[in-house]
């Protein structure tokens, strides 16, 4: 099984070697990442179904869900390695990262003081 | 200093000295870059995403006395929904093991059963939006209701045209068979599909199981 697996592999690098480095992913690892999928995925949505926990507790473990279950996306699925195109998807993949970082985190946190800030009923009533 | 810069040989005259502006391009192997190219392309639109994600985070709470997510959404529904997009993720996954190995039926057969998946996928969504609609819940009736449909509606826009293009790949492959053209092209899908799937890990909890917390 193996032995088969590495023949087909080197044929298959013996027919597209322009360059073609690309981690192919195999079955088992396809099975892995979905299994992960499935069960990071069904925790978030029994846990909101069933209201088991605190509103707050409950979004602070949905979100961390989200992230491990996008991690597991880009490892098993993407395959994604720092080596992957020489390392400029890695690279590419952080400076995206930082961008929407700055973009969500910015926007939320300007738009929370705008409101906060700007709350016209409040402002009348310590006036008068 | 131990090792001495290598020069690229077709960067180098007869004599040895470097040059530093070729006449021509070196030459290529023709799609080399494809895949580093389209990684690009997913990354911008990763952040057309992170605009959508931020307009929502902003206006997700200004319901305009209108409906609320808890009024709107139905959790099992989107469970469904969730699911489908999960398994046309791993059958993709198999469509591309099968390519690797030139298995064009068992590659054509996998790519299908990805495409009825996606239109599954797609058609709850509708029936989601047409109900929504239908209770009064438009995209004009308030903030949280514009900013959910351009986000979820961007998201299904995508998987349309992911099925589109991997309609188009299949006629390609039936016709020219698993050349290496069409090989890249199945990766440039692959990594597509893939991430519209990492996409709706966002959108199901950042737009509905938060929806349902608030």
């Amino acid at each position: 099984m193996s032995a088969e697996a590495h023949n087909e592999h080197a044929v298959d690098h013996h027919h597209d070697h322009h360059g073609d480095d690309h981690d192919h992913g195999t079955y088992k690892g396809y099975l892995i990442g979905f299994g992960l999928s499935v069960v990071l995925t069904a925790i978030p949505f029994w846990l909101v179904m069933a209201g088991v926990l605190a509103p707050q507790l409950t979004g602070l473990i949905i979100t961390a869900f989200a992230v491990v279950q996008i991690v597991v996306h880009m490892i098993f699925f993407l395959h994604m390695n720092h080596r992957s195109e020489g390392g400029w998807n890695m690279l590419a993949l952080i400076f995206t990262l930082v961008i929407v970082v700055i973009a969500v985190a910015g926007s939320v946190w300007v738009m929370y003081h705008l409101n906060t800030n700007m709350m016209p009923v409040h402002d009348m009533q310590v006036m008068g | 200093m131990s090792h001495a810069p290598t020069l690229n040989p077709d960067y180098v005259d007869e004599a040895g000295r470097p040059i530093f502006h070729p006449v021509e391009e070196p030459h290529h192997p023709e799609g080399h870059s494809t895949m580093l190219g389209f990684w690009m392309y997913l990354m911008s639109d990763c952040l057309i995403f992170a605009i959508l994600f931020a307009v929502y985070a902003v206006l997700g709470g200004n319901y305009a006395a209108g409906p609320a997510p808890k009024d709107l959404f139905d959790l099992p529904l989107v469970a469904v929904n969730t699911s489908m997009l999960l398994f046309s993720s791993i059958t993709y996954g198999f469509a591309m093991l099968a390519m690797y190995r030139n298995k064009v039926a068992q590659t054509q057969a996998w790519l299908a059963i990805t495409g009825l998946f996606g239109l599954c996928f797609l058609g709850i969504e509708l029936y989601e939006f047409a109900h929504m609609i239908h209770l009064g819940a438009t995209p004009q009736r308030s903030g949280f209701l514009s900013a959910f449909f351009i986000l979820v509606g961007t998201h299904g826009l995508h998987v349309t045209f992911g099925i589109i293009w991997l309609v188009t790949l299949m006629i390609q492959v039936g016709q020219k068979g698993l050349i290496q053209a069409n090989k890249r092209r199945l990766m440039c899908l692959s990594l597509f599909w893939h991430f519209l799937d990492v996409i709706w890990i966002g959108v199901f909890t950042f737009v509905y199981l938060f929806g349902m917390l608030r």
